[in-house]
């Protein structure tokens, strides 16, 4: 099985060579361009990826046939990992070794991301990380065949945290999720606060997931800082926000949601929300591509795109015309062409994919609307500022990516 | 067919089809499958044969997994000095655990295995060098005796059944030694095993340590078939699957926990695309099993073969 | 003000406060298991499905009949319990005559069923279960502001604890229940049908886990999983009291309830670094049960205390040996 794959990669490289003009065939790895699309179906995260973000690569995968007419295949399979780094490791092997699979996308909860780009690396096989947050995707453990599409912590903590700390919140007490993505969001938010003149008062590390924040909202709330950052996501930041209402620690303390999804806003209602700032990748609203693409996907899944999801749309997109631009699936070919190429859909204008694999793009600061101010379900933001690329990640002389040549 | 020769044929099967598997199916499969075999038999040691349920087995299985990792990838261990560092941390926590645990017995003293699987759990996700929710991750295979290499997947997989062959020759010859009579006769009717004149505690602690140590090794192996060790091993949900394995493929018979654990995992592979039905499924395996079933398949195949 | 090793007496409030609010939890949580366990001899691990099958109802009720909150206190449990009835009658019945490990895999089992389907009909991601007009709001007592919600579930637990205590303790029908947990066949004898009385008080002890799951609707995400995050523990907390015990569970539920309060207040993570840290020999030991008793841990502190009970005093705290 490995010595055929290993054949036709072999094939395809030597007709690369020979000349891929305009009218060759595409080479492909076995006839097919198989995409995997490992998520988390039915855990914490599913509303803001799952099945939502195997809807989104469908498109992508029908809109690249319809528009571009390719002469190769393309099959899609998916999985649950559970946001279990093991169980996506295990998954993606077997889906390299038995199923064929040339690319692995999504990979929300960054254990998964961070556990599949090393089994990828190890077979050489391009990820497409569109969920997972933290910077370590592109800066200690970066590879070469990785491209993290969407956001990153570092994006978030700019975003949500400069405009925060500008509206007059300059102290800050931190409610982090017990692991790797909590500590990485904290740590960059309070190193923007303190680069802005804020004050960081202390921070309570919860459980993840955790069920009852009384406890820790009372530290918080003892502090007596201005913003209370939530350093988590998904149900935790939805309970923390619910209970923080209810002991009466809003509206006299405010709080910031590092990470939010417009499914997070919907779960929790306006009444809840309103007013908080976060930082997003993409707004279903924002001009008429994006409200023509998110009409589709509503008619699909019954509720707007994350950004996750409309991430894994562009990801997928560029990733079949890299293949037929290079007339070859092959891992490193396309990711040359990929990393060479300009993204300009409804997601992203004048992103880049950097050589860290960052993919660069403009992030939006959104602010939550009143009940007063939304006009229909779903129409929940006002996008205050667009932070340019830029600005809104990391720059390449901070990366400890060892790519990143200095 | 009388017990002796069912013994053989059950024996051979085992012997055939562990050597065929890496063609009949994809091999890291067949090695998740030889490893928690391996623990499930080792479980049942203590379950069938001595009569004692113990909820915290993850602990064994995932912590010498963590020792392995560590050994292996920080420390440069060849992988039979890793797996070895994991099979003896697993005995000597066996040995803490169990000489804690067996003062009581039950209810009780599952519930103490628990209590004290669940401190183990919490050390693991707090301690730096487990690498808390990430896990382990990158842990290479290396060479065996500093020759073989096993990132070949098929003497990889003729490592793992070789390993589970060992771990399952003495548990074999455990349950069929005058100990294992013994563990037996504990089972049966504690108090008379004690007028009897045996040092019951001790039979038992032996029988704790064992099994741990066993658990400890299919952990370690674990480790090095899928390169990482996580949580999840360590996590109640595995101790709970292991009873389920047990339960399923036949308590107090000895190849029965290696069916039973065929049976979970494939169905936990196979049945990856139906999501939340695997676990309405394993639930009701279950309570078919309690209800109807409790001699398991194994048992209900011996009872079959005796008319 | 220096306060308590490093903790202000208002933070240290503050969390007393929140724990007895979590410990009346633990409280009715763990009596309907001890109940299950004390009169029945069965380990119900479906006792946290129930608890959130309790929940799911109440918003069931609330989103698609128009059923308010109040309403659903009281059917909620009714129908949870009828449904737990249901199960004692075609199931857990057939199971008495085995060893107690049976009960417990078969409620396991069903646990993992209930669990599966609400999972594969609700998603995960948990619905929104508003707080009643009544209840909504809070009074600020100066350290905290505290939720009347809050200090309704107190209450309305509390109340419903000692009520069952009361019945089971000091009435002739409770004296019925207790003689059929010693010796079911004489009582038999003396006319009363000790089968329905174990369906019913199995039906009893399901409705309490439906009542706290009701409780609980307003306070945590109704979710599928909200039950069996909870489970682990609270078998944990009747057991430290005393596996058939009422006043164990009900005392171990508040109790724990508190001490976690103070763990997570750090008082103990800072009582153990004033005495140890100067001891460079000492601190490297003590760093492990230092970790047992951070404020992260206080997911394992009914653990600890378990095994220590149970090391010391095995029947639990208020418990007799069987």
């Amino acid at each position: 099985m490995k010595r055929k794959l290993l054949s036709a990669l072999i094939c395809a490289a030597l007709m690369l060579q020979v000349g891929a003009t305009a009218g060759a065939a595409t080479k492909v790895s076995d006839g097919v361009v198989k995409i995997g699309v490992l998520t988390d179906m039915s855990g914490t995260y599913s509303d803001l990826s799952g099945p939502g973000s195997l809807i989104a690569v469908q498109m992508a995968i029908a809109d690249f046939i319809a528009k571009e007419k390719p002469d190769f295949k393309i099959e899609v399979i998916s999985a649950d990992h559970q946001n279990k780094g093991d169980i996506a490791a295990i998954k993606a092997r077997e889906w390299i070794d038995t199923e064929k699979v040339d690319v692995i996308v999504d990979l929300v909860t960054t254990s998964t991301a961070l556990a599949v780009m090393k089994v990828a690396k190890e077979k050489n096989r391009i990820t497409l990380v569109s969920g997972a947050a933290s910077t370590p995707i592109t800066n200690e453990q970066c590879t070469d065949i990785n491209v993290h599409w969407t956001y990153d912590t570092y994006a978030l903590a700019a975003g949500t945290g400069k405009a925060v700390v500008k509206q007059g919140g300059k102290t800050w007490f931190f409610l982090t999720a017990d692991y790797a993505f909590g500590k990485s969001l904290e740590k960059n938010t309070a190193d923007v606060v303190l680069e802005d003149g804020g004050k960081v008062l202390g921070h309570v590390l919860h459980p993840f997931p955790a069920q009852d924040f009384s406890s820790f909202l009372l530290q918080a709330q003892a502090s007596g800082a201005q913003v209370i950052g939530l350093a988590n996501a998904g149900n935790d930041t939805i309970n923390a926000i619910k209970q923080a209402a209810e002991f009466g620690i809003t509206p006299k303390q405010s709080l910031a949601g590092l990470l939010m999804f417009i499914t997070d806003v919907h779960s929790l209602g306006l009444k809840a929300t309103q007013g908080m700032y976060l930082t997003t990748g993409f707004y279903w609203d924002r001009n008429d591509e994006t409200r023509a693409w998110s009409k589709r996907f509503f008619e699909k899944k019954g509720r707007q795109p994350t950004m996750v999801q409309a991430g894994d749309y562009s990801a997928v997109t560029h990733y079949l015309e890299a293949i037929k631009a290079v007339g070859t699936d092959d891992t490193q070919a396309v990711m040359a062409k990929m990393k060479a190429t300009p993204i300009n859909d409804f997601f992203a204008k004048n992103g880049t994919i950097r050589v860290d694999g960052r993919m660069v793009h403009d992030m939006y600061l959104a602010q939550v609307k009143s009940p007063a101010e939304s006009k229909a379900p779903w129409d929940y933001y006002h996008i205050r500022q667009v932070i340019p690329a830029d600005q809104a990640f990391m720059p390449l002389s901070k990366s400890t990516c060892p790519l990143v040549k200095k | 067919m009388p017990p002796v020769k069912m013994n053989t044929v059950a024996w051979g099967l085992l012997v055939v089809f562990g050597i065929a598997a890496p063609f009949l199916v994809y091999p890291v499969f067949a090695m998740k499958i030889l490893c928690l075999a391996l623990f499930a038999c080792a479980f049942n040691l203590l379950l069938g044969y001595t009569g004692l349920l113990s909820f915290g087995h993850a602990a064994f299985l995932g912590t010498a997994g963590y020792v392995t990792g560590h050994t292996v990838k920080l420390l440069g261990f060849q992988p039979e000095f890793g797996i070895l560092a994991g099979t003896a941390t697993a005995a000597a926590l066996g040995y803490l655990i169990g000489s804690l645990a067996i003062r009581r017995s039950g209810i009780y003293f599952a519930m103490i295995t628990l209590a004290l699987a669940q401190m183990v759990y919490f050390m693991c996700l707090q301690m730096h060098f487990t690498g808390g929710e990430d896990g382990l991750q990158g842990v290479p295979r290396g060479k065996l005796f500093g020759m073989i290499d096993l990132m070949h997947p098929l003497y990889m997989y003729y490592f793992v059944f070789a390993i589970f062959l060992a771990g399952f020759w003495v548990i074999y010859r455990a349950i069929h030694s005058p100990f294992g009579q013994v563990l037996k006769a504990i089972r049966e009717n504690e108090p008379r095993a004690i007028s009897l004149g045996y040092d019951v505690e001790k039979y038992k602690l032996t029988a704790f340590v064992l099994s741990a140590a066993l658990s400890g090794l299919a952990g370690a192996t674990k480790t090095l078939v899928f390169q990482l060790a996580s949580l999840t091993d360590v996590h109640w949900h595995i101790s709970g699957e292991v009873v389920l394995m047990t339960l399923l493929g036949g308590m107090g018979t000895v190849f029965g926990p290696v069916v039973g654990a065929i049976v979970v995992v494939s169905l936990q592979n196979y049945g990856a695309n139906i999501g939340e039905w695997v676990i309405v499924i394993t639930g009701t395996i279950f309570v078919i099993c309690v209800l109807a079933f409790r001699r398991g398949i194994v048992g209900e195949i011996a009872v079959l073969f005796k008319r | 003000m220096t306060g308590i090793f490093g903790i202000s007496i208002q933070g240290l409030l503050g969390q007393l406060l929140v724990g007895l609010l979590n410990g009346s939890f633990y409280a009715i949580l763990s009596l309907g298991l001890a109940i299950i366990f004390g009169l029945l001899n069965i380990i119900n691990f479906a006792h946290g499905a129930q608890y959130m099958m309790g929940a799911f109802l109440a918003w069931i009720g609330m989103r698609y009949l128009g059923v308010g909150y109040w309403w659903a206190l009281l059917l909620s449990p009714l129908l949870v319990g009828a449904f737990g009835m249901l199960l004692e009658r075609s199931m857990l019945k057939r199971l008495y005559k085995l060893d107690h490990l049976y009960g417990l895999l078969l409620t396991f089992g069903l646990a993992l069923i209930i669990e599966g389907l609400f999972r594969y009909r609700f998603g995960i991601s948990g619905e929104s279960y508003p707080v009643t007009e009544l209840l909504a709001g809070g009074k600020n007592l100066g350290f905290m502001f505290l939720p009347k919600y809050r200090v309704w579930v107190v209450v309305a637990s509390l109340t419903v604890c000692f009520a069952t205590w009361f019945v089971v303790e000091r009435t002739k029908l409770g004296s019925y229940l207790r003689a059929g947990t010693e010796n079911p066949q004489l009582l038999q004898a003396f006319g009363i049908n000790v089968p329905l009385m174990i369906t019913l008080t199995y039906g009893y002890g399901v409705a309490l886990a439906a009542f706290a799951g009701v409780l609980a609707a307003p306070i945590f995400n109704v979710n599928p999983v909200m039950g069996s995050n909870l489970i682990i523990a609270v078998f944990a907390v009747v057991v430290v009291g005393g596996m058939g015990s009422i006043m164990g569970s009900i005392v171990t539920g508040l109790g724990l309830g508190l001490i976690e309060g103070i763990v997570k207040s750090g008082m103990i993570a800072n009582l153990l670094s004033s005495l140890f840290d100067s001891i460079p020999v000492a601190r490297s030991l003590v760093y492990p049960i230092k970790l047992l008793f951070s404020p992260e841990a206080s997911a394992v502190t009914i653990f600890v205390i378990m095994a220590i009970v149970l090391l010391v005093r095995p029947a639990g705290l208020f418990g007799r040996e069987r």
